[in-house]
């Protein structure tokens, strides 16, 4: 990044090796400027503005746009539509792979759900685009809608989530029910929600000729390249995508849009660069959500509280044109040790853009339901809810029966109980009151997610001068991979992370994979990690095969790597600078590439997962219903941590999500037309800083020797999980209302006072 | 967006023969028009910018002690004059209660009192609404209607009207002044909003080019200042409209109510006195029962207009406990969450 000049900020100092030091984020200052370039930020010479006309009916067809109108109109350029547009090379309804989404990019009249993009409007001015949208007055013809999870008759999907089977089952679930001392049977239900990542989906797109430049937010380069040159017949190599910094992703920005194409298109339509940039509105359908559910817990127990049973089913939704399930029930595979498991799904299909990964997809909505059910259970069996999952913890992953490859989740039990207070609980709901009479509850959840490993390259380089450069195609979505990857980088060059040129967030930079899954650090940090070390091994061949050097005979395996030298490791007197080497050598640089990439005989052996504990505590007014938390405590292992600070900073935003999920964020659809009534910030309601209590992290020491090379979890999404279930369980401890229906709303509170 | 004039009238009579033309509109912060012409929900030819004009942003003790607010005085400012949060504590923590900071900073008194429903329905042109197109129908009716009105709603609109601000006002019987084609004339707040009947379209009292220049709260409106309070529940801490809000006004000697105000938020399609609810309390002792029985009175002609049964209960709880605060006397300092049932919650230090 070479914006980047913090070297001197006493902030930025470090003492001892990179990788576990609280650096602040490197993109910080510029940040608070306003100086670091989102896409929407470039204005190539003669663009024009894009804006998209989004339909306002959920199903049928657009009978007619008056496309009259909108070219009268002073500054409007051209309007794209559905029988005026340039071609694509490929039909952008053919999957070639399950994580090729259909895309509503003007190919028919067809209106699948609301907001989708029937037009799009090119202008001098955005105003001009903007009106002339307006000026289009479409007219429809409309069919009824399927609107929310018991549109039509269900059917069992194929698979769930990322290609995960659809039902899952270990022992007996029938017949562990009918030995159990105790049973719970409840249905919990969770709404539509949206990303909402504060930076809108833009472009700016310029055609020269075959080559496409882009700037847009995306959390997958690679993948976003390799769509559009296959939409566009164009070879991968005419496309450039920048995409330095996003404004938040969570998912949403993982895969190409269908707007972004439409941009790319408009571009191409009018022979002049053009910014498409979403309305908040338009948010709410062509860029993916997180489905709603419907999930019923049957959970059995024995006399002494052990699990005999545990049936999770999940009902969702997907689009009436494409497949994406969220797989809710999964949650169910990781947490409690039980005699008997099963999880399974099925699903309608409803009018709606199709839903997508969202930040801990499947986890975060099953997990609020799974931890909602052991809290109804350890109340049941008339036992702590600590007391209980311990005596419920899992030795070995239950569905499977392997081996965990680590897990403190034992230690995340204690240091958060300890941290907050936990003992002193009473066991009774509805027992605490402060000092002003609301009533106080306590509650926790565990938090559980899947240590993954996508595939990436690194480019790695020592120069003469001493320092050292690391590309990769990394994606910065604010989670700090600037910042922590740099710090990868410098520990495997042996540098100070100021003398390592860092490069990332362009396409013409090796491949790093998504940065999803909460796998970005590890995957790419693998790549980097061993690209570091390949090159470092060049330099040594140079040395230590050179009589000249005080290195001569050492061999690759004789050397270490530190502060821009090379020593031998048994006589660190013996050592050499990166200049010198090369100097004598006479080369300019010595280059190697290193990849990250899941080891498959390590997944066959070990289950992998992060794990945390998260208790809550709020209050509730007693006869007014309004709820309010006061206090989060999280304990996350999740293997080494490359950045605490950067740690921290992701796993607040998880509890804060998670606390949102449980009062707060729902998309309100119109039970008629299909169309969100919310689709603004005023009203789809996040937590606002007066919401949020003092949070305390605390990331519990965990080494795993077999997830990868630097033994990284990932912190993405786990702190969304585990934190839902403790504000709704702390909830009902306030108040012994069981809520099952989230977010938890006032009306619901208000049945006792 | 749409184009349109925009003028900037130099005095009070410019601005309201400018605004008195066809399809013009008054334009203060505008912080709630400028969203409704970007969602398409107000499409006016004509902005007239009254922010420019001269002498509408003080506040003036006058000689009968009232206090005079100019139209444009900021909801800010307005909160933050130490006087006036003393002599109109239920006002000061309502102006808090609303909006974000920036928006608090920016929005007017006068805008603030004509600011527009939030009923979704409204701000969705693709749906039927009586209110932004006469005749059109109510898509609100039979649709997503947990938060409409529960008072003096009609077939035809069941939209409430936001304001937190109006409530107190309503309460402490506040007069507003307009200058309109025919000179100035005034009004009571109550008189202002007008109930949806057959024709919701019609909000206000206002004819065409009448212009809100200030709001006045008569003498004795600061007799209420050592017992006033405004609560208002909502869905988050901060930044959200109210679910239901209550401002309870109460003069309190020897031990006796001598006079109560009560006002409501969030239940019609204007702030919503409830008078009965204040002759119950007249002359009796401050007690739970009392305020029981008024709140019960407060609420007698409400009826669901939809999924929001709840927000009778709600509201006669709100009223219930908004007279508890206020009797239990207004505290020296507004509270860190302004309005909010965790008011009294320490370590709470924004909202």
């Amino acid at each position: 990044m070479p914006e980047l000049n913090l070297t001197s900020a006493p902030a930025n100092l470090r003492h001892g090796s990179n990788i576990g030091q609280p650096l602040t984020r490197r993109d910080g200052i510029l940040k608070v400027k306003g100086q670091a370039t989102y896409a929407a930020d470039n204005h190539p010479p003669g663009m024009l503005f894009a804006v998209m006309a989004v339909s306002s009916i959920s199903r049928g067809r657009v009978a007619s746009l008056d496309v009259t109108a909108a070219k009268r109109h002073p500054g409007v350029v051209d309007v794209m539509t559905s029988d005026h547009k340039p071609p694509l090379a490929v039909d952008p309804e053919i999957k070639t792979n399950p994580f090729v989404f259909r895309m509503e990019v003007l190919q028919s009249d067809e209106v699948r759900y609301a907001n989708q993009p029937i037009a799009v409007v090119i202008a001098e001015t955005l105003e001009a685009a903007t009106e002339g949208a307006v000026l289009l007055a479409p007219r429809y013809e409309t069919l009824p809608a399927l609107v929310g999870l018991d549109a039509g008759k269900s059917f069992v999907p194929p698979v769930v989530g990322v290609g995960n089977p659809t039902e899952n089952r270990h022992g007996d679930v029938e017949a562990g029910l009918a030995s159990a001392e105790k049973q719970i049977d409840a249905t919990y239900e969770t709404p539509p929600q949206y990303h909402n990542a504060m930076e809108p989906h833009a472009i700016v797109a310029s055609w020269d000729g075959d080559n496409l430049s882009v700037d847009m937010p995306t959390q997958g380069l690679m993948l976003s390249l390799g769509r559009i040159a296959e939409l566009f017949g164009i070879a991968p190599d005419k496309i450039h995508i920048r995409s330095p910094f996003l404004g938040g992703g969570f998912g949403s920005k993982g895969f190409l849009a269908g707007p972004q194409t439409l941009g790319i298109m408009a571009a191409k339509l009018v022979g002049r660069p053009v910014k498409l940039v979403l309305r908040r509105e338009q948010m709410y359908g062509p860029v993916g959500h997180r489905a709603p559910t419907r999930q019923r817990l049957r959970i059995g127990a024995d006399g002494e509280g052990r699990l005999t049973a545990l049936d999770h089913h999940a009902r969702t939704v997907s689009s009436t044109f494409d497949d994406f399930y969220e797989p809710a029930a999964d949650a169910s595979h990781t947490l409690y040790a039980s005699l008997a498991i099963r999880t399974s799904h099925d699903a309608v299909r409803v009018n709606t853009g199709t839903p997508l990964f969202m930040r801990a997809p499947g986890e975060a909505t099953g997990s609020i339901a799974l931890e909602s059910a052991i809290d109804e259970m350890a109340w049941a069996c008339g036992i702590d809810p600590l007391a209980f999952r311990l005596r419920n913890y899992a030795e070995v992953e239950p569905i499977t029966g392997k081996p965990f490859s680590s897990k403190a989740l034992r230690a995340c039990y204690e240091q958060g109980a300890a941290r907050f207070g936990w003992a002193k609980r009473s066991l009774q709901p509805r027992q605490m009151r402060d000092d002003a009479g609301h009533l106080v509850g306590w509650g926790m959840g565990t938090a559980t997610f899947p240590a993954l490993m996508f595939q990436a390259e690194a480019r790695a380089a020592i120069r003469r001068d001493g320092t050292g450069a690391m590309e990769i195609g990394a994606h910065d979505m604010g989670q700090g991979a600037w910042t922590a990857l740099a710090q990868i980088a410098a520990d495997g060059l042996g540098l100070d992370i100021d003398h390592v040129e860092f490069k990332a967030g362009t396409s013409d930079l090796p491949d790093a994979g998504i940065a999803g899954g909460s796998a970005h650090t590890a995957t790419a940090g693998a790549a980097i990690h061993s690209a570091g070390a390949a090159v470092i091994a060049k330099l040594a061949d140079l040395a230590t095969n050179d009589e000249r050097s005080p290195l001569f005979g050492a061999g690759n395996a004789g050397v270490v790597a530190r502060d821009g030298k090379l020593f031998r490791r048994d006589d660190e007197s013996r050592g050499e600078s990166y200049a010198e080497i090369l100097a004598r050598a006479g080369v300019a640089e010595v280059e190697a590439r290193g990849t990250g990439a899941p080891n498959p005989a390590a997944m066959e052996e070990y289950a992998m997962h992060a794990h945390g504990a998260v208790f809550a505590e709020v209050k509730v007014d007693p006869e007014l219903g309004q709820v309010r938390v006061t206090r989060m405590v999280g304990a996350f292992a999740a293997g080494r941590i490359v950045n605490p600070h950067l740690v921290k900073s992701q796993l607040f935003g998880g509890m804060i999500w998670g606390m949102s999920f449980a009062l707060h964020e729902e998309a309100i659809t119109d039970r008629r037309s299909g169309r969100i009534m919310n689709a603004n910030l005023g009203e789809y309601h996040i937590p606002v800083n007066a919401d949020v209590p003092p949070l305390d992290v605390i990331t519990v020491e965990e080494h795993d020797p077999h997830v990868n090379a630097l033994g990284i979890k990932g912190v993405g999404e786990i702190g969304i999980t585990g934190s839902a279930g403790a504000v709704a369980n702390a909830v009902w401890h306030a108040t012994g209302v069981r809520v099952r229906r989230f977010p938890i709303r006032i009306e619901q509170l208000l049945t006792q006072s | 967006m749409k184009p349109f004039d925009y003028v900037r009238p130099a005095t009070v009579a410019e601005a309201v023969a400018a605004a008195a033309q066809p399809g013009a509109t008054y334009l203060a912060a505008g912080t709630n028009l400028l969203d409704l012409m970007k969602g398409g929900v107000s499409r006016p030819d004509r902005l007239v910018d009254v922010t420019h004009l001269e002498g509408l942003d003080g506040i003036e003790h006058l000689a009968d002690g009232s206090l005079r607010i100019g139209a444009l005085v900021s909801n800010a400012d307005l909160a933050h004059d130490a006087g006036f949060a003393r002599s109109y504590p239920a006002v000061a923590e309502a102006l808090l209660s609303g909006a974000s900071a920036q928006l608090r900073n920016a929005a007017t008194v006068g805008g603030n009192l004509l600011q527009r429903t939030r009923c979704a329905y409204f701000y969705d042109t693709a749906s039927r609404c009586n209110k932004r197109e006469a005749g059109s129908g109510c898509d609100a009716r039979d649709g997503e209607n947990r938060a409409h009105a529960v008072l003096g709603w009609s077939e035809s609109c069941i939209a409430t009207h936001p304001s937190d601000f109006c409530v107190p006002l309503v309460a402490l019987d506040a007069i507003i002044e307009i200058e309109g084609r025919n000179g100035r004339r005034e009004i009571g707040l109550d008189e202002l909003h007008r109930l949806p009947g057959d024709t919701p379209q019609r909000e206000s009292a206002l004819e065409p080019g009448d212009l809100i220049t200030a709001v006045r709260l008569p003498p004795a409106a600061r007799d209420f200042a050592a017992h006033a309070r405004y609560l208002k529940v909502r869905e988050r801490t901060s930044y959200a409209f109210a679910v239901v809000s209550a401002a309870a006004a109460l003069q309190i000697e020897n031990g006796k109510i001598k006079e109560a105000r009560i006002a409501l938020g969030g239940v019609a399609a204007k702030p919503w006195r409830a008078r009965t609810a204040e002759d119950v309390l007249k002359g009796v002792a401050p007690t739970a029962d009392a305020f029981q029985e008024a709140a019960w009175r407060a609420l007698t002609d409400a009826k669901p207009s939809g999924d929001n049964a709840f927000k009778i209960e709600l509201a006669r709880r709100i009223v219930v406990r908004a007279l508890t605060l206020a009797a239990a006397g207004t505290p020296a300092r507004l509270p860190a969450l302004p309005a909010s049932p965790f008011a009294s919650t320490s370590g709470a230090i924004h909202a």
